[in-house]
């Protein structure tokens, strides 16, 4: 079995899959054995979801704004998104760090009023314009009642604000959070305005978001921008080792010095290896572009993508040997964990022991 | 003309480095880390790392052995202490039963590919 892939018992199984680094909190225990999913999730196989800090309405509204809006549309896209000058491979060609556009599909129930809101604001904007007139009168005539009890703030989402709403209207239905504030509606128009309660966080938080996207559309738009880094080019040398060819390249991408990532890929695949002259990485051990790219999403989430912000575009500088990150897009410092191997068991023959 | 609090701290002078003898910075010590190690063919060594010290790690063994059933055995390491050896890639079925014992997840660490 020269060339028969190990360690990979389901590869029957693979399906055309979308490489897409997407932040999701969700999806934890990706068995790596498995089938890659569809979308490789931010998370260590352990489960524990990586902490890319935490999600901001305005990051919700970014996912959501391209993931629901675009529907069905939304494949299509990616691939153009992620293949657009790589046309000829379309499958496994690039690995985006998809840092906006989460899966919506597997979105946390929060993001759901930002996914109405987020209709509203992006796409159907025009026709909401129309029918915003229309909602403001109904929302002043429910004004009383309003002030009357909060309990119904549920009837606020119900205002028929026009035939053009209907689809939002059926998801607000839907809505398990759609009484935690008057998602549906633009900035000045919302009902509380004018009354006397105390205003919610919830809903102080998305006027200001309402406003800001009023003020910059560009900021739903233009966020769509990924962070893509070649697929890891696996040879194979032989029966027993693996050839990293493109390792320079993806070091260069993600501005790290290809030391800090071999060091991490061998402690993590508990293997050693060697770097030949035309700077590939000779790795010990069998192994599948699939394993390797998996090993190097999970590098990009501890050592690349700023916690904080979840930008690519950091720095990793050494300092009292310990290694800090810090972003160049948010400024944020922080230190990240030294990369350590692990106890190595006795495998091979003791006389040659040289892999521990 | 004696000042307590004067004298008492120098804060210009030279501390020296201050991470020098800070074992736990950035460390991973309180992790439960498992790994997976590539053998000849397509078999593979699973190994536990750093229980901590309230498990028996032999009992441990035990129920592992006999719950996934598998061999494996118990290796003292200077540096990383007991570690649980298994055979077969058992990674995520040791992180399913030491949740299930009660482990914190976030305390779990599954290294490989």
């Amino acid at each position: 079995m020269s060339e028969e892939p190990l360690f990979d018992p389901s590869l029957k199984k693979r399906k055309s899959k979308k490489v897409a680094f997407s932040e999701d909190p969700l999806g934890a225990d990706a068995d790596p054995t498995s089938p890659s999913p569809a979308i490789i999730e931010d998370t260590t196989t352990s489960g524990d979801a990586v902490d890319m800090g935490p999600k901001t309405v305005h990051e919700q509204m970014k996912q959501n704004g391209v993931g629901e809006e675009e529907g069905e549309k939304k494949e299509d896209e990616d691939f153009k998104a992620m293949f657009g000058d790589l046309k000829k491979k379309k499958k496994k060609k690039d690995i985006p760090l998809d840092l906006g556009d989460e899966g919506s599909g597997t979105s946390t129930p929060t993001t759901a009023p930002a996914a109405t809101e987020d209709l509203d604001f992006s796409d159907l904007k025009k026709k909401k314009k129309s029918s915003k007139k229309k909602a403001a009168f109904d929302m002043e005539a429910f004004e009383k009642e309003i002030n009357e009890s909060k309990a119904k703030e549920a009837d606020d989402e119900e205002v028929p604000e026009g035939p053009v709403e209907e689809v939002d209207e059926a998801e607000l239905g839907e809505d398990p959070f759609a009484q935690s504030g008057p998602v549906g509606l633009d900035s000045g128009n919302e009902p509380w305005l004018k009354s006397d309660r105390d205003y919610t966080y919830q809903e102080l938080l998305h006027r200001f978001y309402a406003q800001l996207h009023a003020a910059n559309p560009a900021l739903l738009t233009s966020a769509g921008k990924r962070y893509t880094i070649a697929p890891p080019q696996i040879l194979r040398e032989g029966n027993k080792k693996t050839i990293f060819a493109n390792i320079a390249e993806i070091c260069k991408r993600m501005h790290r010095q290809p030391e800090h990532v071999i060091q991490y890929m061998f402690a993590e695949m508990g293997t050693t290896g060697s770097v030949d002259g035309s700077g590939r990485l000779v790795i010990k051990g069998r192994f599948q572009q699939k394993q390797i790219e998996h090993v190097l999403r999970r590098y990009i989430t501890e050592y690349v993508t700023c916690k904080t912000c979840k930008s690519p575009d950091t720095l990793l500088t050494k300092e009292n040997r310990i290694f800090f990150m810090s972003c160049e897009s948010c400024g944020s410092r922080r230190s990240v964990n030294a990369i350590k191997t692990g106890f190595q068991a006795q495998v091979g023959k003791r006389s040659k022991n040289k892999t521990g | 003309m004696n000042v307590q609090n004067l004298n008492a701290f120098d804060p210009f002078a030279d501390e020296g480095d201050p991470l020098d003898n800070a074992q736990d910075v950035g460390s991973q010590q309180n992790y439960i880390h498992v790994r997976i190690q590539q053998r000849n063919g397509r078999k593979t060594l699973t190994t536990l790392q750093g229980l901590p010290k309230e498990y028996d790690a032999k009992k441990l063994l035990k129920a592992f052995k006999k719950e996934f059933a598998c061999n494996g055995t118990l290796v003292d390491d200077e540096e990383a202490g007991q570690v649980i050896q298994l055979q077969g890639d058992q990674r995520q079925k040791i992180s399913a039963f030491l949740v299930e014992e009660g482990i914190p997840k976030t305390t779990i660490k599954i290294h490989g590919f």
